[in-house]
């Protein structure tokens, strides 16, 4: 503190117009030169906040599609086509060993300029925006992991037990879907939480195409009032409690799911 | 099908390691893995650049002397954006170099016996574990100075070592848990004979835990550099020139929409030959590596 005085003061002319959180941090910014502007500007707080809703919408949609294309993948790979499995198999090892940035430029740059573009509101936009194509990228991507992580899963569990629901009649989507895939899925969790707080992290790089998400806006906040060191603090900050967040919740899930009588 | 050795003739599901003990066995059978390089995976990635570089000379307008061919333009630029591959690949060596020193030091320090040390090499594997690396890699880019003094002696810090230092961050937190889990893995019955042959502990350390645990880190460490291979090309995205900034370069000269996909799956070919043998390596060393229980 340079002076509690002059805090004082700042703090009782600008209670006039803020409420006390705010205040602090305008003091905070005006006096000690220590400016999270997300905390006292309404402007920069609704863009961190809109940056923020977009990495978790960005996050979850990615997740629910991702873990879906691993159950799918999952399948096929078990499928008696040897040509099934051999696309599924390039599938991952073409999104495990290549860059995701790269990936992401391919889909957007690439793929995005070939696709026709439709007329929205008197002008023309591409089917697919840089949102859409971050959703496509990110899923495959987190999806190839996925695929070998619930393979992995479903191997683990005993041929006998298929054999059951064979025996009863299940078809081999019902024996998938009733059986192998609740006890594999309890299997793959672990790992599959790895792959999950990857994705969070991944989502980052939709700054790349200019996708709103929280990185983009704390760039953009930045950028204009000058604070880097204390938005990527925030950032980091953020960004930790949602992954936080996610091990957390995943965890507790975990726990209810678990089979008495069986840890892995 | 293998017998079951789970203990209980009523298992409810098959130990995950019995699925992943089987390769090694049918591995030792036939004398090597199976599928050490997969053509079928190659093939068709290559297959796939044909086929678009096809369609994109079908699609735009015939070469002509002013307008080259697609392969021909590819052939031209490749010199180019090879090199800027080359360096992707040298900022892995060195931020993995890096790295790993820092994270070899943060996961012994993460089994120190005193408890500050644990905790607080615990939290920072954590946070850095945890924090994306492309915010990590802003935050170096930003927030380091330009020049740093060393003995009086003012040294600049250009911008390409702090993108250095940015994802060699990630990789310490990495690989200090990757050293903490080796060293975990160690039966604790080698700590204590090792103890009653009147070992000091750094001793045990160095020549009886570090050896053996050596061999368990290899296979994740080698995954490790795999991603931070691929992560290097976040550098493009804080303005350092590197194989993804130079394709873009290239295209915007070219002018070219049917140049597109081509170039950047040249790319994506590029990091995939260099990326999937090491993949394919780890998951051999894994097999041969495996606890056998």
């Amino acid at each position: 503190m340079a002076d509690p005085d002059l805090f004082g003061r700042c703090m009782a002319d600008a209670r006039g117009a803020l409420s006390a959180f705010e205040a602090y941090f305008k003091c905070l910014a005006d006096i000690e030169r220590i400016n999270f502007s997300i905390f006292y500007d309404s402007l920069d707080r609704g863009r961190f906040l809109v940056g923020l809703w977009t990495t978790v919408k960005l996050s979850v949609i990615c997740l629910v599609a991702s873990v879906a294309i691993g159950v799918v993948g999952a399948w096929l790979q078990g499928s008696r086509f040897a040509l099934t499995r051999r696309i599924v198999q390039g599938y991952i090892q073409f999104f495990r060993n290549t860059p995701p940035l790269v990936q992401l430029a391919f889909f957007y740059f690439a793929v995005g300029a070939v696709l026709p573009r439709v007329p929205d509101g008197g002008q023309m936009v591409p089917i697919v925006g840089s949102f859409g194509w971050a959703v496509i990228a990110f899923s495959f991507f987190a999806g190839a992991f996925n695929v070998e992580i619930f393979r992995a899963g479903i191997q683990a569990v005993p041929r006998a037990t298929v054999e059951a629901a064979e025996a009863l009649g299940y078809s081999r989507l019902r024996a998938y879907g009733h059986i192998v895939l609740p006890l594999a899925f309890r299997i793959s969790l672990p790992a599959l939480n790895n792959n999950l707080v990857n994705l969070i992290k991944t989502t980052t790089l939709a700054y790349a195409i200019a996708v709103p998400e929280m990185l983009y806006a704390a760039a953009q906040i930045w950028s204009e009032v000058l604070n880097v060191r204390e938005m990527m603090n925030v950032l980091l900050v953020t960004y930790v409690a949602l992954v936080g967040l996610l091990v957390w919740v995943m965890g507790r899930w975990e726990r209810a799911m678990r089979i008495p009588g069986y840890s892995a | 099908m293998m017998p079951l050795r789970s203990g209980t003739d009523m298992a409810v599901l098959l130990p995950a390691g019995g699925a992943l003990a089987r390769p090694v066995v049918d591995a030792r059978a036939v004398g090597f893995t199976e599928r050490t390089f997969s053509p079928a995976v190659l093939g068709a990635l290559l297959a796939l650049f044909a086929l678009a570089v096809a369609a994109a000379e079908a699609h735009g307008q015939p070469a002509s002397a002013a307008r080259a061919g697609i392969l021909a333009t590819l052939w031209k630029w490749a010199p180019l954006l090879f090199s800027g591959f080359l360096f992707n690949l040298l900022v892995s060596v060195l931020s993995m170099a890096l790295g790993t020193v820092a994270g070899l030091a943060l996961g012994l320090a993460q089994v120190s016996l005193l408890w500050p040390v644990r905790k607080g090499a615990g939290i920072v594997t954590q946070f850095f574990r945890n924090a994306p690396w492309l915010v990590l890699l802003f935050y170096c880019m930003f927030l380091l100075p330009f020049d740093v003094a060393v003995f009086g002696i003012t040294v600049p810090l250009p911008a390409w070592f702090k993108a250095v230092i940015g994802l060699a961050l990630p990789v310490m937190a990495n690989v200090s848990e990757i050293v903490r889990g080796g060293v975990r893995s160690i039966p604790i019955a080698q700590w204590e004979s090792a103890e009653a042959l009147a070992f000091s502990r750094r001793q045990i350390l160095w020549m009886v835990i570090l050896p053996q645990s050596l061999k368990r880190m290899l296979p994740p460490w080698m995954n490790l550099y795999a991603i931070l291979t691929m992560a290097t090309t976040l550098i493009s995205i804080v303005g350092i020139q590197d194989g993804m900034t130079l394709v873009r370069s290239a295209l915007i000269a070219e002018q070219r929409t049917e140049l597109f996909i081509p170039m950047y799956l040249m790319l994506l070919t590029w990091f995939f030959l260099y990326c999937y043998p090491i993949a394919r390596l780890t998951m051999a060393l894994e097999r041969r590596f495996a606890v056998r229980a």
